[in-house]
């Protein structure tokens, strides 16, 4: 046997390759311990009652503790239950005789197989009951499901529920079978079963909600907008039955805008919806320049005209871009261009 | 303790497993039927009893006789606790293999076979897993039709197989081969059924041996 001369480098342990780190159960409960031992202290530092000592009491007193000003919240000092910080694990999986717990062990997806296993049996339990309902001649149930408002668990969420990693192949597979489960008429008998795997998906389209009109002393109905564009703030009052009378902060829009491209902004939700004339409005608008203060005053009217207009109208300004929130700001310039797009002439030499 | 593992052995049919079929049952469970003549193995010839249109009819007195030692040799694993594990790569009958494994206590393995499951055994699982001590191939081919991975990967870890071998088979490595059908649902049914059995049966024994020899 010669020795083989290598490196320290070489004979370095790849740590890497081992995988991720694995917690033991006694590290795991002795974490636990010293974060209950640190709560009541840091309970007794506050001066407050160590039993009645709530999570966000615990996050209010580590950022009064602990002042942090980065921006990412992970990177900041934190401290909670040790089930939050450390991912969950599996556990061995076999008993002292060396037995496996789990029936499929051998497979080394068991919980994914056992899942399709469980759903497989669901499957067969609704054929069952179709054939005997056709046996005894009643027709099928037909209850309908509410499709639109619910999707699958996505690949990642069904990973961390079972803990295992999974294949596409894999995943499209088990939303497949539940997608048989769910079609048959029968299927609403593992409705339970289903549920554990369906996911609530919010209303998309939240209906905004317009404020109905106002009435002043007068009888004369208005409604109020508010409208931003780059730093302008405006807030727009318009009231009905007008001879198309516009003030800004006091003064006449002849005055204020003496460009002709402002006073254009300003009568385009007007002119839109052929109401030239029969408006009044009265703003205040701060901040911005010249365009940017014309802009806001612009949305605000747009959206206080909503109020008075059909449902079919305010789409169609929706569509015309009138009740948008124009993003657009001045980008920043970086370091070595001279602006924000413009580079250094460059030389070829 | 010494005892209880030597006793058995010196019977040749302790747990009376030739009493839990018949050829009878056999053949209404249509285990003699094979695949036809062109899928004929050169290695199932000693097996097979004949061929009629072209179909191969598979002797049931051997299949008697490779059954009887193969459930003798099953009983035995689970008297002495040994781990047995269930493959079949039949799409068909994937879930009652499964179920059948689940109501003995045993393990199963219907699904794609990983590459490295018993040769890389200590990467995939962890370092201290026990491989099973059995194998019991409720169909030797997987779904390509070539013989199943796991045939050749017990041989190389040394652990005994019993199988139902069909005519399209090889029963080369397998140590307890059943020439019998694997594709009939009624076949497997039987199958199914009869190592259940053995298995629940020798299990029972050895917690009436245990418990007999802590009386006295």
């Amino acid at each position: 046997l010669r020795l083989i001369y290598t490196t320290t480098a070489v004979q370095r342990k790849n740590v890497g390759a081992s995988g991720p780190e694995k917690y033991t159960e006694a590290f795991i409960k002795k974490q636990i311990e010293e974060f209950n031992l640190g709560k009541r202290h840091l309970a007794n530092m506050m001066g407050e009652d160590p039993e009645t000592f709530t999570q966000e009491d615990i996050d209010r007193a580590i950022a009064y503790l602990f002042p942090s000003g980065l921006f990412d919240k992970q990177a900041r000092p934190m401290m909670k239950h040790p089930t939050e910080i450390f991912p969950e694990q599996r556990k061995i999986q076999w008993g002292e005789d060396g037995r496996p717990f789990h029936f499929l062990f051998y497979t080394g997806k068991q919980s994914y197989y056992s899942l399709m296993h469980e759903t497989y049996e669901k499957l067969l339990n609704v054929q069952k009951y179709q054939d005997q309902l056709a046996a005894q001649d009643l027709p099928p149930r037909k209850e309908k499901r509410n499709l639109a408002g619910s999707r699958w668990l996505t690949k990642i969420e069904l990973e961390e529920m079972l803990l295992e990693k999974l294949s596409d192949d894999d995943y499209s597979r088990f939303i497949q079978l539940l997608q048989k489960l769910m079609t048959l008429p029968c299927g609403d008998i593992e409705e339970k079963h289903i549920q554990k795997f369906c996911k609530e998906v919010p209303a998309q389209l939240q209906k905004v909600v317009f404020e109905p009109l106002k009435y002043d002393e007068r009888g004369v109905a208005f409604s109020t907008g508010e409208g931003t564009r780059k730093t302008a703030r405006a807030s727009a009052i318009v009231y009905d039955n007008g001879t198309g009378k516009i003030t800004v902060n006091g003064i006449d829009i002849l005055h204020y805008f003496p460009v002709l491209q402002d006073r254009e902004q300003l009568l385009f939700p007007f002119q839109f919806l052929d109401r030239v004339g029969k408006h009044d409005m009265v703003c205040t608008v701060s901040g911005g320049g010249r365009s940017a203060q014309a802009g806001a005053i612009r949305l605000a009217s747009a959206k206080a005209l909503r109020s008075f207009v059909t449902e079919k109208e305010v789409e169609f300004m929706r569509q015309a871009g009138l009740l948008t929130f124009d993003p657009r700001v001045k980008e920043r310039k970086k370091p070595g261009q001279e602006g924000a797009r413009r580079k250094f002439t460059w030389k070829k030499r | 303790d010494a005892k209880l593992l030597s006793e058995p052995l010196s019977h040749p049919d302790f747990f009376n497993v030739k009493e839990l079929f018949s050829l009878k049952d056999l053949f209404d469970a249509r285990v003699h039927l094979g695949h036809k003549k062109g899928c004929r193995h050169r290695f199932m010839e000693p097996y097979i009893f004949g061929c009629r249109l072209d179909q191969d009819i598979i002797d049931l007195d051997q299949t008697m006789q490779h059954l009887q030692l193969a459930l003798n040799f099953t009983a035995h694993i689970a008297y002495r606790k040994g781990i047995i594990l269930f493959i079949s790569r039949k799409r068909q009958f994937c879930h009652l293999v499964e179920s059948t494994a689940r109501e003995c206590g045993e393990y199963a393995h219907t699904r794609y076979w990983q590459g490295g499951l018993f040769t890389n055994a200590h990467i995939q699982f962890g370092s201290g897993v026990r491989l099973p001590d059995l194998i019991i191939f409720l169909s030797s081919l997987n779904n390509v039709f070539e013989p199943h991975v796991a045939i050749r990967d017990a041989a190389k870890m040394n652990i005994p197989t019993v199988g139902v071998v069909d005519t399209n088979c090889n029963p080369c490595l397998i140590t307890y081969p059943i020439p019998g059908n694997d594709d009939s649902p009624t076949a497997m049914e039987l199958y199914c059924k009869l190592f259940k059995m053995t298995i629940i049966r020798a299990k029972d024994k050895r917690r009436q041996s245990e418990i007999f020899d802590e009386l006295r």
